[in-house]
């Protein structure tokens, strides 16, 4: 790689490298936690330390590290893909106001100023700054998504008929995924708690700030799912060897997801008044449909996964699956959060199920699901893109290779040991998110043992994330200066013909557009226009 | 657009596993009457101290047997506690804060709400075994949210 090269790529690095510092603080939060859980003493602990701890774990892990992580590998796409980034300098203008507005946010919740944990649901009431910050982060984000439309476009005028290639096919999803996402976000936080935290009005809506935040909460998981499915279908079969079993299903899926991510949100709000039982089974219908492209890509990325053994000689039915490069850190890295995904996808149907939801709503089961899905199956996607996009970007070695590959296997472990104690633990009706799992002093029995080998988990968890952030920092400053590996995607079994269905972006984000006002059109003006009286703001905290 | 005949089989198998559980909820939802809460009633918080039912929250025995039970939740304590119910009686719990979100769980139990202020959370449910509940708070609530726990206390139905 030519400096110019490397110079070209400096703006996707950055956001990488921000987000691996926000894992890092992330991570340690999180060891806090687990151990607060099960009661055991560590110097320090206190109520006060153990609720921050859960509102800066979850806005610096679900929307700091995430978001970063998945604008710097947007930024790397264009780059290598589209041979561009138009609006560069509106990038690093976003890059800084991301990075303001998470600082701001983050200081005001390590001051205890805005204990509202990452879903600020009214009537807690947070510092002004911790909404100001988050949304200049959605700002950012917003920004970045214009960039990567405007590379796309003035790609698109000098490659008429030409596919657009996958891997940005499936970022272009993710950005429409997030703009619809947002809009709901938007709503509630300039709308209502901005002006509400500066005194500006006197009240909000309770219910109708957690309708607009569950509107942007779950297209937020495919936001975050949609740039480790490129991972999987782009990066996996070329790493493992192999080719990319179906290129045009790899499309239908992302399509699918920008369809139904967001018209599903009243599964997070079963246990809500005010929302008819009508409407939550319509959003069960959605959300039972939204499964279905993960069950097609779990398909093409194995089969992929087939031909790359098969095509280093496998014969049997199964003994492909020992030719594939275990020993590889991006290869593990997602194997395993592939394996994860196996069992956080049939746990998301338990809690979509309508009438069984009423088991484990907010129960640690749920604290149990979350950190399988979006803690592995991204969380783990991500660290292995780390490791493989970091020699590319920064033209140096990786760093500490054998820690490296010794790090997806413990985190694997580690959660193995923490989720399944936390689903467990929920059944038997541990609350999620307290201080301590003897609740108000005498409770817990049942489930007290769960949540120490949770919190046993949770310290392999901690080491791999050690692990990672020691690896990622050593190849930054001191790996061997190398001439950066190419960017090699997969090729399709099949070759690509021209631009498809699936390639017409912009009418497919019409259609979405279409069935999110389909799906909250009703039930948001039913709610609105029946009366209702708003909240004052409380602080106990 | 081609498709490999495995990949499609796969496709029609996945479809199926999806009609099969959403037609598995329908057929609960619609012979088994099994509905989350979905009442639309909505309440002043702020005025509740002096609101007849949610100003002092009670038990209310009906004489068909049944039995209403409002709740008024705050930080970080529900009213009243402990709750009496008889056993194997349809028990109609009435929820609202005073305050912030908070959760309604019984525990060992499917009967699990949301508390959110402006608004009453209704659902009936039926306790067949006598014995003590934890009511624990599922939902934050603030610095002793763990602490915000009742009791539940299910009597063998006198016949």
């Amino acid at each position: 790689m030519s400096s110019a090269e490397a110079s070209r790529q400096r703006l996707a690095a950055t956001h990488i490298g921000v987000a691996v510092a926000a894992f890092a603080l992330a991570a340690a939060l999180g060891l806090i936690q687990a151990l607060s859980i099960a009661d055991v003493a560590f110097p320090g602990r206190s109520e006060s330390l153990y609720y921050i701890a859960v509102t800066a774990h979850g806005v610096l892990m679900a929307l700091v590290f995430t978001t970063f992580f998945i604008m710097g590998f947007g930024y790397a796409l264009a780059q290598v893909e589209l041979g561009r980034i138009v609006g560069r300098g509106a990038a690093w203008v976003a890059f800084w106001l991301g990075v303001v507005g998470s600082a701001a946010a983050a200081e005001t919740i390590l001051r205890g100023q805005s204990t509202v944990l990452y879903t600020f649901y009214p009537p807690l009431r947070a510092h002004p700054l911790f909404y100001i910050g988050a949304t200049l982060l959605v700002v950012a984000s917003w920004i970045w998504g214009g960039v990567m439309v405007a590379s796309y476009r003035s790609w698109r005028r000098e490659h008429p008929g030409v596919a657009v290639p996958l891997p940005i096919h499936g970022m272009l999803a993710a950005v429409i995924i997030w703009y619809i996402a947002t809009a709901g976000l938007a709503a509630e936080v300039v709308g209502m708690l901005i002006p509400w935290s500066l005194g500006w009005v006197k009240t909000v809506d309770p219910l109708v700030a957690r309708t607009l935040f569950w509107w942007f909460g779950h297209p937020l998981v495919y936001f975050w799912l949609l740039p480790a499915y490129v991972l999987w279908y782009t990066v996996l079969p070329r790493v493992a060897g192999g080719r990319l079993f179906s290129d045009p299903l790899a499309r239908m899926a992302f399509i699918l997801f920008v369809l139904l991510s967001t018209p599903v949100g009243f599964h997070h709000q079963f246990a809500d008044p005010g929302i008819s039982s009508g409407w939550k089974l319509a959003h069960t219908f959605t959300t039972y449909a939204v499964v279905y492209p993960s069950l097609v890509t779990a398909f093409t990325v194995v089969a992929s996964l087939e031909v790359a053994g098969r095509m280093k000689g496998a014969r049997g039915l199964f003994d492909w699956t020992l030719r594939l490069p275990w020993g590889d850190p991006f290869f593990a890295c997602v194997a395993l959060s592939m394996i994860a995904f196996l069992f956080g996808g049939f746990g998301g149907l338990i809690n979509a199920a309508y009438a069984m939801n009423g088991m484990v709503h907010n129960t640690a089961w749920i604290m149990g699901h979350f950190h399988v899905t979006l803690g592995t199956t991204v969380a783990l996607t991500f660290m292995g893109g780390t490791y493989w996009l970091l020699p590319r970007l920064i033209a140096r070695e990786l760093r500490f290779p054998r820690l490296a590959l010794l790090q997806p296997y413990l985190w694997f472990a580690g959660m193995v040991l923490f989720s399944t104690s936390y689903h467990l633990a929920g059944l038997r009706g541990l609350p999620r998110r307290v201080y301590s799992g003897a609740l108000s002093g005498s409770e817990g029995a049942s489930w007290h043992g769960l949540t120490v080998v949770a919190a046993a988990g949770a310290v392999v968890l901690f080491l791999s994330a050690l692990s990672f952030v020691t690896v990622a920092a050593g190849t930054w400053l001191g790996g061997r200066r190398i001439v950066a590996p190419a960017f090699e995607f997969a090729v399709p079994l099949r070759p690509v013909t021209g631009p498809g269905v699936w390639d017409r972006l912009g009418m497919w984000a019409v259609a979405a557009v279409v069935l999110v006002a389909l799906a909250y059109g009703y039930p948001l003006l039913h709610l609105l226009s029946h009366p209702r009286f708003g909240s004052p703001g409380f602080q106990p905290f | 657009m081609h498709v490999d005949l495995y990949e499609r089989i796969w496709m029609w198998a996945a479809a199926g596993l999806v009609v099969l559980f959403l037609g598995t909820i329908l057929s609960t939802a619609a012979l088994n009457a099994a509905n989350p809460p979905s009442h639309l009633e909505t309440i002043d918080p702020t005025t509740l101290a002096s609101h007849p039912e949610f100003g002092a929250p009670r038990v209310v025995p009906h004489e068909d047997g049944t039995v209403t039970v409002s709740v008024r939740a705050e930080t970080f304590s529900f009213t009243p506690d402990p709750i009496e119910v008889p056993a194997n009686r349809p028990i109609t719990f009435r929820i609202t804060s005073a305050d912030v979100l908070h959760g309604f769980q019984v525990v060992g139990t499917n009967a699990n709400a949301m508390a959110i202020p402006g608004y009453v959370s209704q659902f009936t449910v039926t306790f067949p075994r006598a014995g003590e509940y934890t009511v624990a708070c599922n939902e934050y609530c603030g610095l002793m949210h763990h602490g915000m726990v009742g009791k539940l206390i299910v009597k063998e139905a006198t016949p």
